[in-house]
């Protein structure tokens, strides 16, 4: 219903009075409901991530062997162990291999598995299905899989049997680091586990292209394949990859289980994850040498991560571009 | 209106059936593998490693049920590793209040392990004097060895034979042994994937020690430094099963032919002789160098009762009826799954499965030829001298360059454990 005015343009009905009784005091008031909803969150937070992280600065400062209540303040010793520590150093080198071979390799692998799918006719759910499945095996089975099955270095592991074929003799893939075999072996079973779930990004980022840009680039001769990959694809997809990018890169400071599983006591292949697990849970027990790692250790993620959001643009509005 | 109110479950249903879920979870969480549906007394927690003889997590489960004072919650922990774990739970409120482990001076150092004296000394002189002394601290002694596992390498004498091979006395005669027996199927030796197994044997057939009497490194001589490049020399060769998909500790490389000798321990004998009938022997770990001898490294477990726990006197009766009362549960554990040694000497001596063959071929290499750990020989040193190893057989560095690198992590821990 509307009124006409002098003017002849409409203005609102007024609205019919709600038949719902507002609601008074507690469970009408926005702060109740705000802290009711994330309250349980934040104190799950505070408890299971605050709370720790506060404990390991301060046990950082003191001699924690076999102990989480220790007494003697040792200062920055802690500090200085762990970045005078050749291992925990090495780390970080494994850290950065793995990361320089991980991160291009799953996005180039994810990208391409979810072109693929994109232009199937049929069975595309199937398809999309089958590449995402890995994603919900765990890291743990999928790397006994790995070591047990396929990567065994006795003569009836899987690749062994297959290589024989040809006459090549079994091989240890990790049980020596020269050559560095092992990497094979983590890489690929990472690249398994996680592809999947990076390709369903790239369709969602892939079916957000409109149809004109393509039309548009066919009127002005473009060629369809690479050129138009290169020229309009690609760029599209330029916020999908640097989230995809992020989210590889702490996935892969968070590399942990199968470094774990497939390099059980290595000095080599150990990702600061792995080393500070030895340095504060292992045998040794040293929860201030560990914790004193793991803060640096964030500091250093902190600021990777500032660098290449800076470098790449990650969170920039598009008027900013 | 929400798809809530259609299924008819309002917020309070929902709240109520979580609040329901919860308390059922929390309910559930009070169970365990008590084995038994009621029980007195207070409720214990013992952590045991996953063994790998069918029937034990029954076995000790049996024993735990037949105890009726106390309500007994074993945690049979699998994995490979059951340290780590266990020394994280040492640190909280659900700490189990007994709990098998080595013998090791930090436990004690921050009191972890309570002084159980008291229960062993009435049957002392009834126990193995090195298993008493392994576990003893200015007098007291820290734990109850429950049983003793010598280790030492398994063959095929068929294979040595038809090798022309005869049982090594050196590790020199041991690599030339892994490349004469190493065919197209079958590798010469297998040591264990990570090889840590070998450094103990290691050290005693190079005639040195861990530590010495005044608790200062003994194992960095030029006899383990050579020992050291054998291995590593053996590990190049191709005459290694390596990556095998079991441990030393599984008899499966023998068993399944893809070895010809595997270093193992005498909890498997069993197992090995079902598999391969007459057709295996043993010998202890050759001498290293001139001045070496060969050893046996006398492994094993014992039981500890956690210095911490709420329940203590009642942990105390409970260790005391299973460990030094029950002598017929103590022989089972022994014998019934795998072949160990009782630490009680009277139990070992009317032991008929140890008396004959192979079993008691074991028994003498055991006494003949064994070492015991060294108390003062912790977690953190056992770490460093693995990754000696690592660097040095598996990574093809410089072994005595590796040894001083373990010397200063060794000290570090000797001056917090000795001062």
């Amino acid at each position: 219903m509307s009124t006409i005015t002098k003017d002849g343009v409409s203005s609102p009905a007024p609205a019919k009075a709600s038949p719902a009784k507002p609601r008074r005091g507690l469970r009408g008031s926005p702060t109740f409901n705000f802290w009711l909803f994330t309250g349980p969150f934040l104190i799950g937070l505070a408890i299971f991530v605050y709370l720790p992280i506060l404990w390991s600065l301060y046990l950082s400062f003191f001699e924690a062997r076999f102990t989480v209540t220790p007494s003697e303040f040792v200062g920055l010793d802690n500090y200085v162990t762990m970045l005078t520590d050749e291992e925990f150093i090495r780390s970080l080198v494994t850290f950065t291999i793995f990361a320089v071979f991980i991160v291009p390799l799953t996005w180039g692998t994810s990208l391409g598995l979810a072109l693929m799918v994109n232009r199937l006719r049929f069975m595309r759910a199937f398809f999309r299905s089958v590449f995402f499945l890995p994603t919900a095996v765990s890291y743990v089975a999928a790397s006994l899989v790995w070591k047990m099955s396929i990567f065994s270095g006795v003569r009836f592991g899987m690749l062994n049997t297959f290589l024989s074929l040809f006459g090549i003799d079994n091989t240890a893939w990790l049980a020596s680091p020269d050559p560095p075999w092992y990497w094979l072996v983590i890489l690929t079973v990472r690249l398994w586990l996680q592809a999947g779930f990076y390709m369903i990004l790239f369709i969602a980022a892939l079916q957000n292209i409109p149809q004109e840009l393509y039309e548009a680039a066919s009127i002005d001769g473009a060629k369809p394949g690479w050129q138009t990959f290169w020229h309009i694809t690609l760029p599209q997809l330029r916020a999908t990859s640097t989230a995809v990018i992020l989210l590889l890169l702490v996935a892969a400071y968070q590399a942990f289980d199968e470094f774990f599983n497939l390099l059980n006591k290595t000095t080599w292949g150990r990702p600061p994850l792995v080393e500070l697990y030895y340095k504060a849970l292992g045998d040794s027990q040293d929860y201030g040498a560990g914790s004193a790692g793991a803060l640096i250790l964030t500091v250093l993620i902190c600021l990777v991560t500032l660098l290449q959001g800076k470098f790449m643009g990650f969170g920039r509005g598009e008027e900013s571009k | 209106m929400s798809a809530f109110r259609n299924s008819n479950l309002d917020r309070r249903t929902a709240l109520r059936a979580a609040l329901g879920l919860a308390a059922a979870g929390g309910l559930a969480a009070c169970g365990g593998n008590t084995g038994r549906s009621s029980g007195g007394g207070a409720g214990l927690t013992q952590y045991f490693h996953a063994y790998g003889e069918a029937g034990t997590e029954q076995a000790i489960k049996r024993y735990a049920k037949a105890y009726k004072d106390s309500n007994v919650t074993t945690q049979w922990i699998t994995g490979s590793n059951f340290e780590s774990k266990l020394f994280a739970s040492l640190l909280t409120d659900k700490a189990p209040d007994c709990f098998e482990f080595h013998p090791q001076l930090q436990m004690i150092e921050s009191g972890q392990v309570a002084d159980l004296s008291d229960l062993i000394n009435p049957v002392k002189d009834d126990f193995n004097p090195a298993d008493i002394a392994s576990h003893t601290v200015d007098g007291k002694i820290y734990g109850i060895r429950m049983i003793d596992d010598p280790q030492f390498f398994f063959y095929r004498p068929s294979l040595f034979e038809k090798a022309g091979v005869e049982v090594p006395q050196t590790l020199e005669e041991l690599i030339e042994a892994a490349a004469k027996l190493t065919t197209d199927k079958v590798k010469g030796a297998y040591l264990g994937n990570t090889l840590h197994s070998m450094i103990n044997p290691l050290i005693w057939s190079a005639g040195a020690q861990h530590l010495d009497d005044k608790n200062q490194i003994a194992y960095h001589t030029d006899a383990v430094v050579d020992g050291f490049k054998q291995l590593r020399k053996l590990f190049t060769s191709g005459d290694l099963l390596l990556d095998a998909p079991t441990d030393f500790w599984d008899p499966s490389a023998i068993n399944q032919g893809l070895t010809a000798m595997q270093w193992c321990g005498m909890w498997a004998m069993p197992q090995m002789q079902e598999a391969l009938g007459d057709d295996l022997g043993i010998f202890p770990f050759p001498k290293v160098g001139d001045a070496g001898k060969q050893s046996v490294y006398n492994g094993g477990w014992s039981m500890f009762v956690n210095a911490k726990g709420k329940n203590l006197e009642a942990t105390k009766e409970y260790v005391k009826w299973l460990w030094i009362d029950q002598k017929e549960y103590q022989e089972d554990w022994a014998l019934s799954y795998g072949f160990h040694i009782p630490p009680r000497t009277s139990i070992a001596a009317s032991a008929d499965k140890l008396k004959s063959g192979l079993p008691a071929e074991g028994v003498k290499l055991f006494n003949e030829y064994g070492n015991f750990d060294n108390i003062g020989w912790t977690q953190a040193s056992i770490t460093a001298l693995e990754d000696v190893l690592a660097n040095s057989v598996r990574k093809g560095g410089d072994p005595d360059k590796e040894l001083t690198k373990a010397d200063a992590k060794v000290n570090k821990e000797l001056k917090k454990l000795f001062g």
